[in-house]
């Protein structure tokens, strides 16, 4: 008997789903995020207005004073869905834990002088209910946020704090013990310095304005904060102490590095769309910065004594730079 | 004129790789055929990492499409920022 083999190509009758290439204009295979993203907000049949706001839907664009004619274009560079958000947490938090476990094993947190355990203490700790804080007010823009885009990348910057805080304990826990973490406490709700920051992260909570509670936490605030922190305050403790505070701190820097690209594109996005959108970014970034500043100020004076102002200067320097980079002129 | 080609397994990431190529290379041709894409340049086909990059919202290395790759052909020129096939004519 004889066999004839032969290649039968079956080519499938649709590449994507309907609303994908009718969005792309054309029907070719979509990515994860895009398959994960796009159209995903719900805008119709609300039967219901919210009896604690009756004036706006369940999901509503109006809940910003931004416009954009497509939510959607507030896209998320890094691409993350959830499941690759969690590889990529997944990977970083391998590495961090990498971390700590050879400075537990070589009793490299033990040996860390004395000085720069106490510099540790006194300006780092705290950031646990920054980063606590943080948490809350990610999670309010991925509550109320419209459009998929993004409200999931929120949340998902949401819930990276809430490991963020918990890598700041869990370094306070390797240097001194749970005594550190209570003075801490301690500090942020009672030390002046704290005062101004824990206001801003507090006012922040009662912002009506999504988008401007994310300019204010996450450009305006974090955008100074995180260098000020662990670029700047990390290579003073490093060039004193040698490199164990950097290697604790891993996660939370690569985070940053990340989450700024993502944070750029969603500003840049809006500013592009017309220009009332660019105008109120330019306002709001002002002011927040403005409020900023002083809220971070006592807390570089307390990280670089003498060189604060100049930390300080560097710092807003490069974040107007990045605001510049997104099309918003301050 | 020659044709210059790549061609690679289908998959996710193949799927970013093509589309840099397709923005990067006016003259591509995509032959899309079961479990495998080849794409044709006329004279010379190049890939970006930055566009590649751009495309799958990560770092990519260049060096990594060696694990999807079938064939190539033309002169290969390959440096950290650019993969490129050329024929000399």
């Amino acid at each position: 008997m004889q066999m004839d083999l032969r290649t039968v190509s079956i080519t499938p009758l649709r590449q994507t789903f309907g609303h994908l290439a009718r969005r792309m204009g054309a029907d070719k295979p979509a990515s994860r995020y895009v398959e994960a993203t796009m159209d995903l907000q719900p805008v119709e049949n609300f039967h219901f207005r919210p009896t604690w706001e009756p004036e706006l839907d369940i999901f509503d664009p109006a809940r910003t004073r931004i416009t954009m004619k497509d939510w959607y274009a507030l896209k998320d560079p890094r691409q993350y869905y959830y499941g690759a958000w969690t590889q990529a947490r997944g990977r970083m938090q391998e590495t961090a834990e990498g971390d700590f476990e050879l400075v537990d094993e070589l009793g490299l947190a033990a040996a860390y002088p004395q000085a720069g355990k106490e510099e540790a203490f006194k300006v780092f700790l705290p950031l646990r209910h920054a980063a606590w804080g943080s948490n809350i007010n990610k999670a309010y823009v991925s509550a109320y946020g419209y459009g998929i885009a993004i409200s999931q990348a929120a949340c998902y910057a949401s819930m990276d704090q809430l490991g963020i805080a918990q890598y700041v304990t869990r370094l306070g826990m390797a240097f001194g013990d749970i005594e550190a973490l209570a003075e801490a406490k301690q500090a942020w709700l009672d030390a002046p310095e704290w005062q101004e920051l824990r206001r801003y992260t507090e006012d922040l909570m009662v912002e009506k304005d999504w988008f401007e509670v994310m300019v204010a936490q996450d450009f305006a605030l974090e955008g100074l904060l995180y260098p000020l922190v662990y670029e700047r305050f990390n290579d003073r403790l490093n060039a004193a102490h040698g490199p164990v505070f950097s290697m604790l701190t891993r996660f939370q820097r690569e985070w940053y590095a990340e989450t700024c690209k993502w944070t750029d594109a969603v500003l840049k996005a809006a500013a592009a769309d017309n220009p009332e959108n660019k105008d109120r970014l330019a306002t709001w970034i002002a002011g927040w910065r403005e409020r900023a500043i002083r809220a971070l100020e006592p807390i570089a004076r307390l990280a670089f004594g003498a060189d604060a102002p100049v930390v300080m200067e560097e710092a807003v320097a490069a974040l107007n730079a990045r605001a510049v980079k997104a099309g918003i002129p301050l | 004129m020659s044709n210059a080609f790549i061609a690679f397994q289908k998959n996710e990431d193949t799927r970013c790789i093509v589309e840099a190529i397709v923005d990067d290379n006016p003259g591509a041709m995509v032959n899309e055929q079961p479990a495998m894409v080849k794409i044709d340049v006329p004279n010379r086909l190049v890939i970006k990492r930055a566009s590649v990059e751009e495309k799958m919202g990560r770092p990519f290395d260049l060096q990594e499409l060696q694990v999807h790759l079938i064939t190539i052909s033309g002169h290969l020129d390959e440096t950290d920022e650019e993969f490129s096939l050329s024929w000399n004519s």
